[in-house]
Order: structure tokens, then sequence, then C-alpha cells
């Protein structure tokens, strides 16, 4: 086996690079970089950053406590309806972000199945709050965590888990001790998917928490609306982004991945 | 490891094969359809006429697009309806478009500032009502109620024309509001309000008539200046006489007038 590259996998490896890269570079050639720090002092750009990156990081926590034992049930136990649910839950992926969006305020709004009654025992209502982004955002991005995690358990030696339990281990042992180790690269790459794909949300965001500065403002949506009227301050804005989500996903690499 | 993911691959190139092949056949496929129903930039004359506009005039310019093809047979219509910022960044950025009818002057100026369309006209007005669930449930009855901080209001975001309008209106009655949401357009403001989220939006006329009674409208006198003209041009190159002039003739006309007021817009 001689260094010589197969074309046949060289030339649709550069053509799909070329796709995913060149609107990028088109991004960088039509910024306005003369105006760029002025833009980046406006309290309004950097209030957006830091709701953007909170509210991505709690989505993905919750989709970590939530996502990884649903992983681990479609991956480890056996009961009828099975593939069904693993279907149900790719929905979110399917589903046009607004239309997820709208789903959520029909559950969880004021007038929602569960919300009436969240408003009318405990005052609470979601929508047009951080947490309703938080919300948002985790039901958009929870399928990437759960279907990573998924692949990892089903690649995973159930040898190990088997001989663990042999020596008596309970199941919570094995899974905290034996099977969580095991597939904590699995992990790590479905909470940094998921973690990107919160930090983009966009239209299930917007539909169910709305858009105030402050509080429900994130990235995504003042790009949108600079859009509005001023395309070249979205583009600004959508580098920040951008700049920022590469920089702590190349920092976590680092410092992670190279451990494991 | 690269090169062990490089050997590891090239025992799959039967794969690779594969998949290229079905991609092959997927772009041919969808290919030549997509060529047939016109989506290609089509040269004036063919029969084809372009409109480009603001998601409000859906329902009215449908209408008028039929009338327009019931009495010239050989040109049929098409339209790409959205919001008017977009719609003049597209026609700015050389979408194929004959005629653009905006929401609002300033995306107007868009286009005629670059050229592209002169002499805009105005042929219809919107006016804003308070939009509140069928069953009232805050008892809203007039724009001072909005002030409340117990009720939850939406508005469109300032950076669109039916925003632009409600902080016009608001300052007009001398009135701070505090919104729950900004939203991105009038449609997604009236859906909040739809489905009861909000106890009241401001949203336009037409709009409140076009969700068919879910929702109710409220007028108030301070939407007298914040009333949202609605200006329609030819795009530059279309000559007199040419499809593009006629459909503008036929929006203007008294036929135009009466389908416009029947869907809520007033006109001058």
């Amino acid at each position: 086996m001689s260094g010589r590259l197969p074309w046949l996998l060289l030339a649709p490896a550069l053509a799909g690079m070329a796709f995913l890269v060149l609107p990028l570079a088109g991004l960088l050639v039509r910024a306005p970089w003369s105006t760029l720090p002025a833009r980046l002092a406006e309290p309004q750009v950097l209030e957006a950053l830091r709701l953007s990156l909170v509210t991505a990081t709690i989505a993905t926590l919750v989709c970590l406590l939530l996502g990884v034992p649903l992983a681990w049930l479609l991956a480890r136990t056996a009961f009828p309806g099975r593939r069904l649910l693993r279907a149900l839950i790719t929905v979110p992926l399917v589903l046009p972000p607004v239309v997820g969006g709208v789903a959520l305020l029909l559950v969880l709004g004021r007038r929602g199945l569960v919300g009436q009654w969240l408003d009318a025992t405990f005052g609470v209502s979601l929508p047009f709050t951080t947490a309703g982004v938080v919300i948002a955002e985790a039901f958009v991005a929870m399928p990437f965590l759960v279907i990573s995690v998924e692949g990892a358990l089903r690649t995973g030696d159930p040898r190990f888990e088997e001989a663990a339990a042999t020596l008596g281990a309970s199941r919570w042992t094995v899974f905290r001790r034996v099977t969580l180790p095991l597939i904590a690269p699995g992990v790590l790459a479905g909470a940094v998917l998921c973690w990107a794909r919160a930090l983009g949300e966009f239209g299930a965001t917007i539909t169910f928490a709305g858009n105030f500065p402050g509080t429900t403002q994130t990235m995504p949506l003042a790009v949108y609306l600079a859009l509005e009227t001023e395309p070249e301050a979205a583009v600004v804005l959508s580098l920040v982004l951008l700049a920022v989500s590469v920089i702590i996903l190349a920092g976590l690499r680092e410092r992670w991945v190279s451990r494991i | 490891m690269f090169m062990r993911l490089v050997r590891r691959a090239v025992t799959a190139p039967a794969v690779v094969v594969l998949v290229l092949g079905a991609a092959a056949c997927g772009s041919t496929g969808s290919a030549s359809p997509a060529g047939a129903d016109g989506t290609a930039p089509s040269p004036a004359g063919d029969g084809t006429l372009t409109v480009f506009a603001a998601a409000s005039l859906t329902g009215a310019f449908t209408e008028l697009g039929r009338t327009f093809e019931a009495a010239d047979p050989g040109t049929s219509v098409r339209f790409n309806f959205g919001s008017s910022a977009t719609l003049a960044q597209q026609i700015v950025a050389g979408a194929p478009a004959d005629v653009f009818a905006a929401a609002s002057p300033a995306t107007m100026k868009t286009v005629t500032d670059a050229s592209l369309a002169s002499s805009p006209a105005v042929f219809a007005r919107n006016r804003l009502q308070i939009a509140v669930p069928a069953d009232n449930p805050a008892g809203i009855d007039e724009l001072g109620d909005l002030a409340d901080a117990k009720v939850k209001v939406a508005l469109c975001a300032a950076q669109v024309p039916c925003g632009a309008a409600a902080v016009k209106a608001l300052q007009a009655a001398g009135l701070t509001v505090t919104p729950v949401t900004l939203e991105q357009d009038v449609k997604a403001t009236l859906t909040k309000v739809t489905l009861g989220e909000v106890d009241a939006a401001l949203v336009y006329a037409t709009d409140v008539l076009a969700s068919g009674g879910e929702v109710r409208g409220i007028d108030f006198p301070e939407a007298d200046k914040a009333i949202n003209d609605y200006p329609i041009a030819a795009l530059t190159g279309a000559p007199a006489g040419s499809p593009a002039r006629r459909f503008v003739d036929l929006v203007l006309s008294p036929q135009g007038e009466d389908v416009l007021t029947a869907a809520g817009f007033q006109v001058p």
C-alpha cells in the first residue's frame, strides 16, 4: 500500500471540501473589515453573543443528562416498539425548526397541553423567557447527541459489561464504571455536535421563545434581523459567531480529545 | 492515522462508485423538470411575467394575477412573495423580476437607488390594528391598555415595516410599551396572537382580515400617524405596453382598487 491517493476518493473529497468551505470564503470576502471593531463593541452584539453561549451550553448539559440515558435505553435494552421510538427521536432532525417551535408552543405555551397546567399551578410561562430558548435549542439538538451516543454504544464491545456483571456489579455500576468510560469519545463528539446545533438554532427559538434583546435574542436571531436592514452588519455578526464557535471547538479538541 | 484511514477506505471503492452513480442519476433526473418549468431567468417577451411582491399582498395579488391571465392568455404571471427588504435585496443582486410591489417606500428606495426602477406609484395603504385573541382575555379596547405591565404584547421588530409603523404609532400616542417579543415579520407576530401566547399585538388590518376571525382587530386613532404606503414599479427596461406596465396599470385601475379594498387595504 504505497502513498498514491486514489483519485476516485480524492476528487469528490476536494469537491466536498470546496462545497462546504467556499460559502465561508464568500462571507470573508464580503465582510466590511473596517467597521468590524466598532460593531463588536456594540452592547447588543455582546449581549446576544453571551446569551447564545450560555443557552447553548445549558441546552447541551440538558441533552447530556437526558440524552445519554435515552441512547443507553435504545442500545442496551429490548422492548416492543423500540424501532418506532428511535424513528420518533429523529423527528426534530426532519421537522422544519419553525414547525418544531409551533409544536413546542402547542405543548408548553400558555394555552398548550402542559403549559396551561404549568401556568395555572406554578404561574410559570416558558415562551418569551431564556428558559424557553434553552428548551427550543435542546429540542432541536438532542437527536444529534442521542444518535452519536447510541452509535458508540452499539460499536462498543458488550463483553466488558458482561464481565463486570458476572463479577457482581449492578447494572448502574456497570453503566457508570464500564460503559460510560468506554463511550466517552462518542459522548464528547455528540455533545460537540449538539452544542454547535444549539448555537446556530434559529427557527424553533424565534417561534417558541420570541426575540427580545437580553432575554431571548441569540446571535442567529440578531443576524436574521440585521439582514433586513443592514446586510453588512449581518455578515459581521455571522463571522463573530463563527469565529467564537471555531475557537471554542478547536480549544476543546486540544484539551480533551487528545487525552482520550 | 491518516494513512490508516486511507487504507481502510480503499477497501470500499465499490461503495464510492455506487454513491457517485446514484448522485449523477439524481442530478440528471432532477435537472430536466427544473429547466422545463422555467426556473431559469426568462428574457422579456416569452410570455412569463415575474412579480416580486410583499407577503401581505399574497391574497390580493394572486387574484389580480388570475384576472391578468384571463385578459391576456398569452402571458402567465409568476409571483415571488416575501419580506419586502429581502425581495429588494434579491432584485439588486440580479433576480429576474419584472415588477416590484413593496410594503414600504424605504424598501422600494433600495431598488430605485440602484437605478433598477423609476417613478414608483403608491397603490395601497395599510393601517395598524390592535390584534387580540378572539376571547380577548386581557380585556383590551384601546392602545393605552398595551402599556399595562401585566399585558403581554408582541410587536414586529423595528427593522421590518410593521415594526417601524408600531414605533411611530406608539410615539404618536406618547406610550411606552415593553413587548415580550419583537417578531421577524407580521405573520409571526399574528401567530403569537392566534395561539394565545400574547394578549395583544400591533399588526396590519389586512392581516387581521386574512386570519378569518381567529383574532379580533381593534382600531385606534394613532394608527393614522403610522400609515404604511405600498409603492409599485415596473423594473427598468419594461417598455410602455409591455406585460410589466400592463400589470402595474391593472393594480392601479378601479378593478385593482376593488380587490385591494376587499383585502382590507385603503387605496389612495
